[in-house]
């Protein structure tokens, strides 16, 4: 069994605002559901399947699904942080191949930035009866300083370079210029990425995410929903996910769980890293985005410095487009969770509606990928492969 | 850069499977979790091993000898810290602070010891120092 070719994504919509103080977070799922679904060209009634993570407001999808009140015969809330929504792509696909459901609906919304959330230098204090937790909460782990003490090991073990982590941010404010939506619309340079203050070493402001408010919504169907539709036809060809801890106490902050993750999707797609012609890249942080593209094969490990250095993702003149849109790093990540942005820019370059100066070329094959949690602790990976048809 | 001492540590919060192990941070000693099993340490401690899945865990006094796997000195906070995840001689890695030293110091592969640092409860929490 395979959901190689059983499911296509239909519609996708990236929710324009970037700080909402005037709207609730179930409305802007809701608002998000519904751009998907005209961008679809179908409605709420068509929905049967419902998925989204733990931003939803209420308990699992229940409130979500009252408030939109769609009629479901099949609800999936898994949650994997950031990643989830690469999950649910791969989860709907699976439930649409069993015939459980045959319009997914999948919805990511938030409000960090209004609410003023410390997203990433501020401890959070979690549910104590997470077994980490007491472990951990008190020696002040924040989302900064876990992806940092990987970056600094990956600087140890393998010589990698502030300059080379810089080069992503580089390229990912090249493709923003193009994003009016974008955050971070200004072109930066290495040394301005080297001269911003230092967050928690060795990472400093600007290989940071934005925190942002917003959302995204995806719609999934089945290929004979597909084909009444007049859109063009993104397959889904592959999928692979994998968590990825603390491994008992033999911690190795070098790799994440995209070197289990991408394989497994590149063998259900029966494509290799080579083929790809975009890839959305998760980017909470520059390093983040360093070691998927080693863990995902697209360079040998220990030489994702030397890979991303240079342009080499910069649309139109590297060798591995990435993140279009401007990513986390320039253009949005709401509700600190950049899945959904990734699957919907992959969605954009398949159907040759990205920015006219950041468009790939008949891209016709494209991988995106998401890490959710922290990659310093434990984390969710979550790997698709889609085409055009 | 050298820490102010003004940081106010969170208590760490005890349930049955743990309690062993903070009652003796308390008294200023490191325990970790071996399984008479498969004879491995693991960190956090587990009643069940992570390696085999036995239940024959038990308690052990490690050396507090460590050596550092790697860190962040933490600058966007009020009052700057150093986390680190240390590797006991012991096996296994764990994460802590390095503390009592200038942060600029701080390298991977220093030998570290422990130490135990007071919370805002009675508990200790173990950090390390240069060895």
């Amino acid at each position: 069994m395979t959901i190689k070719g059983k499911a296509y994504i239909a519609g996708a919509f990236e929710h324009p605002t970037r700080k909402a103080p005037d709207k609730s977070v179930a409305q802007l799922h809701a608002e998000c559901a519904k751009g998907a679904l005209e961008d679809a060209g179908l409605t709420k009634d068509d929905v049967d399947g419902y998925f989204c993570a733990g931003d939803a407001p209420g308990m699992g999808p229940l409130s979500m699904a009252d408030y939109m009140n769609l009629r479901l015969r099949h609800v999936d809330s898994t949650d994997t942080g950031g990643s989830s929504y690469l999950l649910h792509v791969a989860h709907a696909a699976e439930a649409i191949a069993l015939g459980k459901c045959s319009v997914a609906l999948i919805t990511l919304a938030g409000r960090p930035r209004s609410e003023g959330v410390a997203t990433g230098t501020a401890p959070r204090p979690g549910n104590p009866a997470q077994p980490d937790i007491q472990f951990e909460y008190p020696y002040g782990p924040t989302i900064v300083n876990m992806y940092a003490m990987c970056a600094m090991r990956h600087m140890h073990q393998y010589g990698t370079t502030s300059e080379q982590l810089a080069w992503i941010k580089v390229a990912a404010s090249h493709h923003a210029q193009y994003n009016p939506n974008a955050m971070l619309r200004d072109v930066v340079t290495v040394k301005e990425v080297l001269d911003s203050p230092i967050v928690a070493s060795p990472l400093h402001r600007l290989d940071c995410c934005v925190i942002s408010d917003g959302g995204g919504a995806l719609v999934v169907v089945a290929p004979e929903v597909m084909k009444s539709l007049d859109r063009p036809r993104v397959k889904l060809l592959g999928a692979g996910e994998a968590p990825k801890g603390q491994l008992g106490g033999d911690v190795d902050l070098t790799f994440s769980g995209a070197r289990w993750s991408g394989p497994r999707a590149f063998a259900e797609a029966g494509v290799k890293p080579a083929d790809i012609q975009y890839a959305s890249i998760y980017d909470s942080f520059t390093i983040t985005v360093l070691m998927q593209i080693e863990d995902l094969g697209f360079c040998e490990k220990g030489q994702g410095g030397r890979f991303v250095a240079d342009g080499n993702l910069i649309s139109g003149t590297g060798r591995l487009p990435f993140n279009t849109d401007g990513g986390g790093l320039c253009n949005n990540h709401p509700a600190n969770r950049g899945g959904m942005t990734k699957v919907i820019e992959a969605v954009r370059q398949l159907r040759g509606e990205a920015h006219p100066a950041v468009q790939v070329k008949n891209c016709a094959l494209a991988l995106a990928h998401g890490t959710g949690g922290s990659l310093g602790t434990r984390h969710g990976s979550a790997t698709l492969i889609l085409e055009r048809e | 850069m050298i820490a102010m001492e003004s940081r106010t540590l969170p208590a760490p919060e005890p349930n049955p499977e743990t309690k062993s192990y903070w009652d003796a941070a308390q008294e200023g000693k490191l325990l970790v979790r071996i399984c008479t099993a498969c004879g491995r340490a693991h960190h956090y401690p587990r009643a069940l091993c992570p390696f085999c899945f036995s239940d024959r865990t038990e308690w052990k006094t490690a050396s507090g000898n460590g050596t550092i796997y790697s860190f962040s000195v933490m600058q966007r906070a009020p009052v700057p810290y150093t986390i680190a995840y240390v590797t006991l001689d012991e096996g296994p890695t764990m994460m802590s602070n390095i503390v009592d030293c200038d942060f600029d110091t701080i390298r991977i592969g220093m030998k570290v010891k422990a130490t135990f640092k007071p919370t805002e409860s009675t508990a200790r929490l173990p950090m390390f120092t240069p060895a």
